[in-house]
């Protein structure tokens, strides 16, 4: 077996260096009825070609998002990986390496670690940033943990236009108590509701922006008016390229960010693996969970990076650890922080006007499409439609002919409510002028023919 | 006059009248290693004695510590925010931790003398 | 000064060769449309630092040279099962049809992906011997959240929410207690006993009317089967309880036995250690969760069923087979990317390849511990299973610490085993070699450590000054934590 080293020669050798005859001596401790050479209902062993065979088979029955014009979002953006960005994670070096627990011998981690966790802050406008979390979802819900352990309050207000996955999370992880999260799912956002709901029992406020179905906003009043309460105020951001020309998180007053930073560096994965991003002010960063890198000097003197902060981790503080997350993204961060670093300031800002310019296009063509309504007064990539008919036929319609048009809500969401005709439509730099014109062209086959 | 008691999870408190300081013994301090950071209470707060009421962290553990009487605190050792290595250096004396107002004297008849901490800690 | 040393190249932040004026992609030109952002634009200075590819590659290529990694040495780390990571596994996790679909495209378009997922689990739940499988949680940690949130409610379900003490035995992964304390349940401590096994009687006089489950590793963190297992889960379930099993440890058993045999009630997996998918210097991982039919329906949303070869997703929580699920743990599906690395590494080895891992890997670790005992001290006798524990005796009265003799194995090119843990035994050296390691490879490990055992009497010093090798020494790590500079940040221009 390619894998396995060991020849019978040598096994044969080792046995005789331990002092057995039989490998199931070695076993004495597993109940003999266990043993009994149970019978596994598995194949046996195939070569890399037979491997290669079956897997490519089971992936060509997905149509890829390479293969027709592509218009999905809903929290996992397509944009353009470039070249480098793969080959790099690809470095034995990177791939193959363990946690930086022994930082003499993972300068490397540890170093592209500082410079992502430096990015992450600049780009969300905050103090401090960790070296990442699994993905949006789990950040956000991380960081209603820590606001609650801030404020010592238990009250949580999810703004109605969060997305509906993201609180179903939060409900789950957060409180056995299902008062303690208040979440209405609705497409009206509108800050003196939300306003309304804030008192000194609440210990944070979560907003998405730009929001679920696409919209951006201003959150300075909000944030001044949780503030004045006593309370945090959490900006979640699921669509990254975004911050290139929005008023960053902590410019608007936020004391928590949670992002999903799948746009840089990372493919659409069909979901997984993504990355979270998690970052707040100087003042809390002793509550910030997951595992950060920090700078200090080795004994001549030289700069080196280790973890730190690592006494609230579980691994130490057992029963009182704050979070029970001790593992962070990896090659998903180094994959973001190269793409980022490729891109730099320039770089980042024109692919963020490239997004937005994209989606005005495709805007722009939809409005003179008869019986369909873009709900939205603003957007960064991706608005919502109110189509003609509902939005899952609409949707299973497209993709017979060739096209993948954008999420039904309703797929996301069992609440009432009158969703059943909203699609979520997401543009990137990937759509051409062609895909905008074919998508106009099969969505008026599509209702009308 | 100045009475000093220990607990088993390694604090002491100095009794004088009705005020009480408290701070964590060498052997804690030695065991902890490095300290880097002090979380202590709010002035003003109230504390049973047994209750969590602070925390030291060090680079290889974090540490509960315990109330050793319940009383309000009048008073933090603000240094320690700057330095938390004082506790290092100077565990029974620079580096206590908080001040209270004692409420029940009693509850000090719970705690251990020094010579039972001695006993506790083998010396 | 110029810090550079032949081939290992000094590099500086990417803030400090970056530029903001420079990039390494090229765009396509903009419309200069006028912007619908609203009240919420900016195109104020970020402060980010760019560079061309070149520099880029130059950057991270520097970078990389600084760090140790399987495909260069072993990683002797107890209970990290630091396998070879298959190249074949890249190779399959980036077919397009695997890598570049939505996890919210029509269920009729991603037919394929159903199947993956259906596959691993099917796998998955063959060679546990378990009833279902939930391929969610995105880590190990995540994964024990899980199983023990299954059983948390599951007990909610039975109306016995008394039942509030969980027992975890004191070698236990610090993940373990914290879990459990995290969900609410009261913690209590099982001793091990002098063969560094649960103490079964201290199990049994810690069970009351308010037992919830017992959380255990097996094998052990010490290495070591646990003997009573199937006493153990007998009696948790006729007191009413679960059992929760880490299966930080599996590889030395897959492929040999089905934990389902013993007793379980609830296993996670760790994808990114039995079944190799990379570590990536920290990760991503995956840590699906096995069910006994006693927690099956307490599953997390959402799941991947086969309907006579239509393959659904159920995501709705209104949905029958959801209707007593605990929640959601993660937005999506769970790391699609890791299942068809663990999935391609499943059939390449098959059910006789993953019985032959396991069997190797206990070789393995025993040849090492028959080997190394004349110079360090196993902390227990008999065979161990797949990483064998030493104590620091062979360090008493040399003036190493096992901190300092993990610290000069780096100069002998080797990463150090886990240290310190399980925290049973003192000053703990844990060692797996996993079945990827030649006796090539294991003959100079073993020599390495017999020499350096050698050098304790003559040269202690050396130790406390290790690592001399490296691009940087020890590093201050409590100034790391009492002063946090955690960022980059730009210099501010001082008035001369």
């Amino acid at each position: 077996m390619r894998y396995l080293p060991l020849t019978n020669d040598d096994r044969e050798d080792m046995k005789k260096a331990i002092g057995i005859s039989d490998i199931n001596e070695m076993f004495t401790n597993v109940p003999k009825e266990v043993l009994l050479d149970p019978k596994f209902n598995l194949p046996s062993h195939k070569t890399e070609m037979e491997v290669g065979k079956i897997l490519s088979e089971i992936a060509n029955k997905n149509l890829n998002s390479n293969q027709v014009p592509f218009f999905l979002g809903a929290g996992a953006y397509k944009h353009h990986i470039p070249a480098t960005v793969d080959h790099i994670i690809q470095r034995s070096e990177f791939l193959t390496s363990y946690t930086p627990y022994q930082p003499e011998i993972s300068q490397g981690t540890l170093q592209y670690l500082f410079e992502f966790q430096t990015q992450v802050s600049l780009i969300t406008g905050m103090d401090v940033s960790n070296a990442s979390m699994y993905d949006g979802s789990t950040s956000t819900a991380e960081a209603v943990s820590m606001a609650k352990r801030i404020t010592k309050r238990n009250k949580v207000i999810l703004s109605p236009t969060l997305h509906p996955q993201y609180a179903e999370v939060i409900k789950t992880l957060i409180s056995s108590n299902e008062d303690e999260v208040d979440y209405k799912f609705s497409e009206e956002f509108e800050i003196d509701k939300l306003i309304s709901k804030i008192d000194d029992s609440v210990s944070c406020v979560v907003v998405q922006n730009p929001d679920f179905f696409g919209s951006c906003h201003s959150l300075e009043q909000l944030a001044e008016y949780t503030h004045s309460k006593g309370a945090l105020l959490i900006v979640v951001v699921n669509e990254i390229i975004s911050l290139g020309i929005m008023k960053s998180p902590g410019e608007m007053g936020a004391d928590i960010v949670a992002c999903e930073g799948q746009s840089l560096g990372n493919p659409l994965n069909f979901g997984g693996p993504y990355i979270g991003l998690m970052s707040t002010k100087d003042k809390y960063v002793r509550q910030l969970p997951g595992r950060i890198v920090g700078e200090t000097i080795d004994m001549n003197g030289e700069k080196g990076f280790v973890l730190t902060l690592a006494t609230r981790e579980q691994h130490i503080r057992r029963e009182k650890a704050t979070s029970n997350i001790c593992t962070n993204s990896g090659l998903c961060s180094l994959a973001f922080t190269i793409h980022l670093s490729l891109l730099g300031e320039m770089g980042f800002k024109k692919l963020s006007k490239l997004n937005h310019e994209a989606a005005i296009k495709l805007y722009n063509k939809i409005k003179t499409l008869e019986g369909f309504e873009v709900k939205n007064n603003s957007f960064f990539n991706e608005f919502t439609v109110k189509l003609p008919i509902n939005a899952s036929v609409f949707v299973e319609k497209m993709a017979e002919k060739g096209i993948l048009a954008g999420v039904p809500v309703s797929r996301l969401t069992n609440q009432d409510g009158d969703f059943s005709n909203l699609l979520l439509v997401a543009s990137s730099e990937i759509n051409s002028d062609f895909d905008r014109d074919d998508f106009i062209k099969l969505a008026k086959e599509v209702c009308y023919e | 006059m100045t009475d000093i008691f220990y607990t088993k999870d390694h604090e002491w408190i100095k009794v004088n009248g009705e005020e009480g300081v408290v701070g964590i013994t060498s052997y804690a301090s030695e065991q902890l290693g490095d300290i880097v950071f002090v979380e202590l209470p709010e002035k003003g707060v109230s504390f049973d004695q047994g209750k969590d009421v602070a925390v030291i962290e060090s680079v290889k553990a974090a540490s509960e510590i315990y109330s050793p009487a319940s009383g309000e605190i009048f008073e933090t050792n603000s240094s320690l925010e700057e330095k938390p290595e004082i506790i290092n250096e100077d565990p029974l004396e620079r580096g206590w931790l908080y001040k209270i107002i004692i409420k029940d004297k009693d509850e000090l008849k719970n705690l251990m003398s020094e010579v039972e901490y001695k006993k506790l800690i083998g010396v | 000064m110029n810090k550079n040393k032949g081939l290992d190249h000094d590099e500086k932040l990417l803030f400090e060769v970056g530029d903001i004026n420079k990039t390494g992609v090229d765009l396509a030109d903009l419309d200069n449309l006028k912007h619908m952002i609203g009240s919420s634009f900016s195109d104020n200075e970020i402060g980010l630092a760019g560079l061309s590819e070149p520099e880029t590659i130059r950057h991270y290529v520097r970078l990389s040279r600084k760090n140790y990694s399987i495909d260069a040495g072993l990683y002797p780390l107890g209970s990290c099962t630091m396998k070879h990571n298959p190249r074949l596994n890249e190779k399959m996790a980036r077919l397009e049809g695997f890598s570049d679909i939505h996890p919210l495209q029509p269920i009729s378009t991603c037919q394929g992906a159903l199947e993956l997922i259906d596959l691993i689990s099917l796998w998955l739940k063959e060679l546990t011997g378990m009833a279902a499988v939930t391929m969610t949680p995105k880590a190990g940690a995540q994964g024990e959240l899980c199983g023990m949130m299954a059983i948390k409610q599951a007990l909610l379900d039975r109306n016995e929410l008394n039942r509030k003490v969980v027992l975890v035995p004191d070698s236990a992964h610090g993940t373990n207690p914290a879990t459990a304390a995290f969900l609410g349940f009261e913690v209590k401590t099982i001793k091990s006993d002098e063969k560094g096994l649960i103490d079964f009687s201290d199990f049994k006089n810690n069970i009351d009317a308010n037992f919830a489950g017992v959380m255990i590793t097996n094998p052990n963190t010490c290495g070591l089967f646990e003997t009573d297992i199937v006493k153990i889960s007998e009696l948790t379930h006729k007191s009413g309880g679960y059992l929760y099993c880490d299966g930080a440890n599996f590889n030395a058993v897959v492929g040999k036995l089905k934990p389902g045999d013993l007793g379980i009630d609830a296993m996670h997996i760790n994808l990114h250690k039995t079944f190799s998918t990379p570590h990536g210097g920290g990760g991503p991982g995956s840590g699906p969760v096995v069910f006994s039919d006693r927690l099956e329906k307490f599953c997390p949303t959402p799941l991947v069923k086969n309907i006579k070869g239509d393959f659904v997703l159920i995501e709705d929580s209104n949905e029958k087979d959801l209707s007593k699920s605990f929640g959601r743990l993660n937005v999506f599906h769970g790391q699609m990317g890791m299942f068809v690395r663990a999935m391609s590494y499943m059939l390449s080895h098959g059910c006789d390849g993953l019985k032959q891992v396991s069997e190797d890997a206990v070789l393995n670790a025993n040849y090492l511990r028959a080997s190394l005992s004349s110079h360090l001290t196993p902390a227990f006798d008999g065979f161990c299973m797949h990483e064998v524990l030493f104590s620091d005796d062979f360090l008493k009265d040399t003036g190493v610490e096992t901190l300092d003799f993990a610290k000069a194995m780096i100069d002998e090119g080797y990463h150090p085993m886990t240290i310190y843990f399980p925290l049973v035994i003192h000053g703990a050296l844990l060692v797996e070699p996993t079945e990827t390691e030649s006796k090539q490879s294991l003959d100079h490990f073993i020599k390495t450590l017999c020499d350096l055992v050698e050098r304790l009497k003559k040269d202690s010093d050396s130790f406390k000054a290790a690592p001399v090798f490296t691009p940087v020494r020890r590093l201050d790590e409590t100034q790391a934590a009492r002063k946090p500079v955690l960022r980059w940040k730009e210099e501010p221009l001082i008035a001369v």
